[in-house]
């Protein structure tokens, strides 16, 4: 048995801290996060690993206000669409901005973050979020 | 074909905050009170379907089927619960569809129950994030609000979508339901409270959104042979239709269309024989008032972008030309997630028998029902007819 979440998130790493998707050579399409099958090729579809540049535009956003424990003290906190420059869309906060700066269409890049706790003992879980590409904070994306 | 399945009786618990009630009470009311509508006997019965989310995690039991059998004193028979996350009562009522038109039963009870109010409000929204991707929507802290935000956000501006339409919903469901015994919610609100209301999830605001409910809903179904047995008036399934779509809603093209609703609604008519003018009531999954929205246009009712547009026509009102959610809908009937499902037909079956007191629509003949899943990852739509 595995501590609460420790195999769960130990197995995607790669793809929550490095963006790490897949593209499908067949018919020339990015997935983020990686398919196991590509949706469109099916079996004729060849898929091999691909890791995102992180850089992107924001599709949609929400300024999350009310939220369960674990992201109790972001609240209140951005979460959006972002729109990947090689095609694929993926779920994740904004971040170093004030929430009346995002909007639709916003350029934003990757940076890596700490995403939430599983509760007081449980482990840390980084990953990806995102930031306007704007601005230096000192902490770019390796 | 030529047959048909009939829904000879329909019962609900009360839907709100149940203190004093349990899960299996609140299934039992609604079971006992369809058994009662139907005039049927509980050894007539020979299988039961049930349409449940997340029991496990809302109250720690599962085995749902088995629980509601022997609270029932319904004996040995078969007996149990279907899951398609807030489109789990659709399902269970178009298993038990499939299973007589299959002809292995004749007659069934189909249940939908959630208790959702044992929990705190965290552990209630962890639990909400099941029906959506979790790993890749709900880990990175996209609540289930957030994802009806983002929709929201991206109708407004792809269609000019206001923040008033999305509240003029919320008004229009509420008027209804203060005419449902049942509903949750039995208050007008007037528009600049909903509009006013607390933020939850911007642009969504918490009178934007359906609350937390314990609830049941309970069906008698059978075959159209046996029917006269139970009732003089029953009511007919003309069709049950579900589509699919991604998990997650970052991967869908168009976040402003659910595609699903669209396949299934349009394959529900074409197998029923009718256009969307024919239908004279409908119960739309209004999880969140952008979700009525939405719907609307998919299933044909406005053009894509007006969904808005009818609301300030009063095309949607009970004595509009397309009356939707006259139970007061989600919003405020209240959404027991796995009992929603269910509740819609109920609804559709009072309108349909004449039976729906100050919110019947004048003569109503033909009704439809649309149950989502999540983001719209589930569509299940029934026809019904009398």
């Amino acid at each position: 048995m595995a501590e609460h979440g420790v195999a769960q998130i130990w197995r995607k790493i790669k793809s929550i801290y490095n963006i790490q998707g897949n593209h499908c050579k067949t018919c020339d399409t990015y997935y983020f996060p990686p398919r196991p099958v590509c949706p469109e090729c099916r079996r004729k579809g060849v898929l091999e690993d691909y890791r995102f540049k992180g850089l992107g535009k924001i599709h949609t956003f929400a300024v999350v206000r009310q939220a369960p424990d674990t992201f109790k003290r972001q609240v209140p906190y951005v979460v959006a669409q972002i729109e990947l420059d090689e095609g694929a869309r993926l779920t994740g906060q904004i971040v170093n901005c004030d929430p009346e700066e995002v909007e639709i269409g916003m350029r934003v890049r990757a940076c890596f973050r700490k995403i939430t706790e599983f509760g007081d003992k449980g482990i840390i879980v980084y990953g990806y979020k995102f930031e306007p590409v704007l601005k230096v904070t000192g902490h770019p994306y390796p | 074909m030529g047959k048909r399945v009939a829904i000879v009786g329909v019962g609900m618990s009360k839907f709100g905050e149940l203190w004093d009630m349990n899960l299996r009470d609140i299934t039992l009311e609604a079971g006992v009170s369809a058994i009662f509508d139907s005039q049927v006997k509980g050894s007539q019965i020979d299988a039961v379907t049930i349409g449940n989310m997340s029991a496990g995690r809302f109250t720690g039991q599962e085995h749902l089927g088995a629980q509601a059998v022997d609270m029932g004193g319904l004996g040995n028979i078969p007996a149990y619960s279907v899951e398609a996350a807030c489109a789990s009562g659709g399902a269970a009522v178009r298993h038990a569809y499939m299973a007589i038109m299959s002809g292995e039963h004749e007659v069934m009870m189909v249940l939908g129950c959630e208790k959702m109010s044992d929990v705190n409000q965290s552990e209630a929204m962890d639990t909400m994030s099941v029906a959506s991707d979790w790993e890749w929507e709900g880990l990175f802290g996209a609540t289930f609000p957030a994802l009806y935000a983002f929709m929201a956000r991206r109708h407004m501006l792809e269609h000019g979508t206001t923040l008033e339409h999305l509240s003029m919903v919320a008004v229009k469901n509420h008027a209804n339901a203060a005419h449902n015994e049942f509903a949750q919610f039995r208050r007008p609100v007037p528009l600049e409270v909903v509009m006013k209301s607390g933020l939850l999830a911007d642009p969504l605001r918490v009178l934007h959104s359906s609350p937390v409910t314990d609830g049941a809903a309970g069906l008698i179904m059978c075959t159209e042979e046996r029917a006269k047995e139970f009732t003089d008036t029953p009511v007919y399934i003309e069709s049950s239709e579900q589509a699919g779509d991604t998990l997650a809603l970052h991967d869908r093209k168009d976040i402003c269309t659910m595609e699903a609703v669209k396949k299934s609604s349009a394959s529900s008519l074409k197998e029923a024989g009718l256009k969307i003018d024919d239908i004279d009531v409908f119960e739309l999954h209004d999880s969140f008032t952008i979700g009525e929205i939405i719907l609307t246009e998919d299933i044909g009712i406005a053009k894509k972008g007006e969904g808005g547009k009818i609301l300030e026509e009063g095309l949607t009102e009970k004595d509009g030309k397309y009356p939707v959610n006259t139970s007061g809908g989600l919003k405020a009937r209240g959404h027991p997630i796995g009992a929603t499902g269910v509740a819609q037909i109920v609804e559709l079956v009072l309108q349909l028998r004449g039976d729906a007191d100050k919110r019947q629509v004048d003569g109503a003949e033909k009704g439809m029902a649309v149950n989502i899943g999540g983001t719209g990852a589930t569509s299940i739509v029934h026809i019904l007819g009398r």
